[in-house]
């Protein structure tokens, strides 16, 4: 399996790839804002992406749309610090399939993604 | 309202050590900055904040304390470019979290990183600026909160 890390944060892509450990991903990519997101999921087809939303240039609730409208089947965990309800309504709105909360740690992290690819 | 604001933030803190230090931090009686006063560690991080309210955000620590801290989020060789990265995060995730809240219309910026010791931070025009004292296994830190309520934006 392939999965996209998001993330304008080196210390959050870093922290998420480790959580993965000896998981099922085979190939994980990384991008530091939303445009790169969607060129990266355009190249990559990842079966997941993790998504976070306060990026520079593209935030990642526009990448969510973006990468939607190519893909309706793409699999997004959103990753914010946003604790508002709304943002997390509005990206499930927007087609993500799981919202996680941050700080995450490595425990929330596979559990969340174990939680989305059950679905 | 200061009040009431400082509270949320230190809440913030206080969940980010929890969960990811998985140790509390201390957090001491807020105070006043006063103008120009060397408040900045080693690594600082700030955020503008829009919307309903505006100002900023800074989180501040020295070296020592990120070199502590980075192992425990797995970073095993700590350096200074993972303490600026640090700073930013923990910026971000103490700003975001208080959306909860705060509500969506307290928007925030992507962090900016501040290396070294400024003589003085920057905070917004007409705002006060708090400082919020944070110890964690003997490191202090602190969080600067220079918030003022958007009439424009309720």
């Amino acid at each position: 399996m392939k999965l996209l890390i998001v993330d304008d944060s080196l210390i959050m892509r870093r922290a998420i790839e480790r959580s993965l450990g000896q998981s099922r991903f085979t190939e994980v990519h990384t991008a530091t804002n939303g445009l790169l997101a969607v060129e990266m999921f355009e190249r990559h087809q990842p079966d997941v992406v993790t998504m976070d939303i306060t990026m520079p240039d593209m935030d990642g609730l526009a990448a969510v749309d973006e990468i939607m409208k190519r893909n309706p089947r793409a699999v997004i965990l959103v990753v914010s610090a946003l604790a508002d309800k709304a943002t997390a309504v509005e990206a499930v709105k927007r087609g993500a399939q799981g919202f996680l909360l941050k700080p995450v740690t490595a425990q929330s992290v596979q559990a969340a993604l174990d939680d989305i690819l059950s679905d | 309202m200061e009040e009431a604001i400082l509270k949320i933030f230190a809440q913030s803190v206080t969940r980010y050590f929890a969960t990811v230090a998985n140790g509390q931090a201390v957090l001491g009686t807020p105070y006043l900055s006063v103008d120009n006063e060397s408040v900045a560690f080693d690594f600082s991080a700030v955020i503008g904040i829009t919307g309903s309210h505006r100002g900023n955000i800074y989180y501040t620590a020295p070296r020592e304390k990120l070199h502590a801290l980075l192992p425990l989020i797995g970073e095993a060789a700590p350096d200074d470019r993972l303490c600026a990265e640090l700073v930013g995060e923990i910026t971000n995730t103490i700003s975001g979290n208080a959306r909860e809240q705060l509500g969506a219309g307290f928007m925030i910026s992507t962090p900016f990183i501040l290396e070294g010791k400024p003589l003085s931070v920057h905070t917004a025009r007409d705002t006060t600026c708090y400082i919020i004292p944070v110890s964690w296994n003997r490191h202090s830190s602190r969080v600067l909160v220079s918030l003022q309520q958007n009439p424009g934006n309720p």
